[in-house]
């Protein structure tokens, strides 16, 4: 069984082989192959949004010489716990005059969104619960369209602050998306493969962020400015700027219809920082440098999805980090900085990256 | 098979969102009054519709997106064989990728980056 932490695959084959044995209908197999992973994640989720925001809050305080959340179990650890049952317990109130339908669909079309998305990332070896052959394209697609849930939301509340909001998050999404999307093609062009399985494996012998000539830095830096954008983050908040629009979108939304908004929210940023990890650093392979077998097996020790999880998580606190050490951009200097700056340096980025990877130009040629 | 999968897990989630819809109808208490369901608008009474006019730059950024990124999911499938093909892929790609520049520089002139 201690194996298994390094043997993800060898785990999905003997968990395929005692259903195999136990249901003999195959299709039967698919199935609650299907439903486990899917339960699996949807438990995921909701562990990763209460752990997510537990961290935020004590980033965000020990930051500001703070504690944070202190009461609730030791260090407060029951903090978001204690939280989600309150979201819960709530009223949940729909205002007069929204339109019930949209204004009820928002939520979820964001959440399920995020969620979907989530399963096309592979977390170890064979623990993926998607694998399309256009893995990365259909990401990019399926999470862009949260952006949906989030005008429906505006447009529903019949509120003039979720209006505003809804239209400026919609502009800010739209906008960054491109330069995002340029800064992975860059890195695509180097693996040969939309494939997120391939682009892990093509990472054996060194992470993209430095094998690919400092094509691969500019890229992870303009998709990290760009993905902070597209979660609507500081210093990219001017969706929700509390000074100006209250809560922006999510004004009239409360109790779990909130707490959707929320858990998307917060899916969305691990969700562009898994991307990132998994293009820029590798996903779940080890540190690996060439053809340093001792130094690679001394790093093999460690299992895949701690790797995963390390460079995830560190992306994460970075994505934090921003938050309090960035002012808010004001929104035509948003857009002057996407469309003057960034968009331009990623298309040059793309263009360079071209040129190089058509020569064979990287790091450790060796596959 | 693959589709299935992902049918399942768009399922789960639609599954998981209504059944937090549920449980909170079932745990939650439900006592709406005219004054708790008004709009917000920071203590004032709400005046008129929300559905207002608002800039039409939104109208601008969202036309110029919607050029670009068409553009940008064609050359998803050039990245991926630009390796194989080599240089004469790269020639391909670059005249590509000008005709998409002169786009965007066609937009900086005429002042269409320009947040009013």
């Amino acid at each position: 069984m201690n194996n298994f932490i390094y043997k993800t695959d060898s785990m999905v084959e003997w968990l395929t082989n005692w259903l195999q044995q136990h249901l003999h209908n195959p299709l039967l197999v698919e199935i609650v192959k299907m439903l486990v992973g899917a339960g699996v994640l949807a438990g995921f989720v909701s562990v990763l949004a209460m752990v997510l925001i537990y961290i935020e809050r004590k980033v965000a305080a020990h930051m500001q010489q703070r504690l944070g959340p202190m009461r609730v179990g030791p260090h407060g650890i029951f903090q978001t716990v204690a939280d989600s049952i309150k979201l819960l317990t709530k009223e949940c109130i729909t205002p007069q005059d929204v339109d019930r339908f949209v204004f009820n669909l928002a939520p979820l079309v964001c959440f399920v969104a995020a969620f979907v998305s989530l399963s096309f990332i592979p977390f170890a070896p064979r623990i993926q619960a998607v694998n399309f052959n256009v893995g990365i394209l259909f990401i990019l697609g399926i999470s862009s369209l949260g952006v949906f849930g989030i005008l429906a939301a505006g447009w529903a509340s019949n509120n003039k602050w979720s209006l505003l909001g809804a239209m400026r998050a919609g502009a800010q999404i739209i906008s960054y998306e491109l330069s995002a999307v340029l800064a992975l093609l860059a890195i695509l062009i180097f693996a040969g493969t939309l494939d997120f399985k391939e682009i892990v494996e093509s990472q054996r012998n060194g992470w993209w962020i430095w094998r690919a000539h400092g094509i691969g830095i500019v890229a992870f830096l303009i998709y990290t400015i760009a993905s902070t954008a597209e979660c609507n983050r500081t210093p990219f908040d001017i969706v929700e700027g509390e000074s100006e629009l209250t809560a922006g979108f999510h004004t009239e939304y409360s109790a779990i219809k909130f707490a959707m908004f929320f858990l998307a929210e917060f899916i969305n940023v691990f969700l562009v920082c898994a991307i990132s990890a998994t293009v820029f650093f590798g996903g779940w392979m080890p540190f690996h440098i060439g053809d340093m077998t001792a130094l690679n097996g001394i790093f093999d020790l460690v299992p895949p999805f701690v790797w995963f999880f390390g460079k995830v998580f560190a992306l994460v606190f970075v994505v934090m980090w921003f938050r309090w050490t960035f002012p808010r951009l004001r929104v035509d200097q948003l857009m002057r900085f996407e469309w003057k700056y960034l968009m331009p340096l990623a298309l040059i980025n793309l263009g360079v990256g071209a040129v190089l990877a058509a020569y064979g130009g990287f790091f450790f040629n060796k596959f | 098979m693959d589709w299935l999968y992902l049918a399942v897990m768009t399922l789960v989630g639609v599954v998981f969102v209504l059944g937090g819809f549920f449980l909170s109808r079932l745990l939650a208490p439900d006592h709406p009054e005219n004054v708790k369901n008004s709009a917000y608008e920071c203590g004032e009474v709400p005046y008129g519709s929300a559905w207002v006019r608002f800039n039409v730059g939104y109208y601008i950024f969202a036309l110029l997106f919607l050029v670009f990124e068409v553009e940008v999911l064609f050359l998803f499938p050039w990245a991926v064989v630009l390796r194989e093909i080599g240089p004469l892929a790269l020639v391909e790609g670059v005249i590509f990728l000008l005709i998409l520049v002169f786009g965007l520089v066609f937009a900086w002139r005429k002042g269409y980056l320009v947040w009013h």
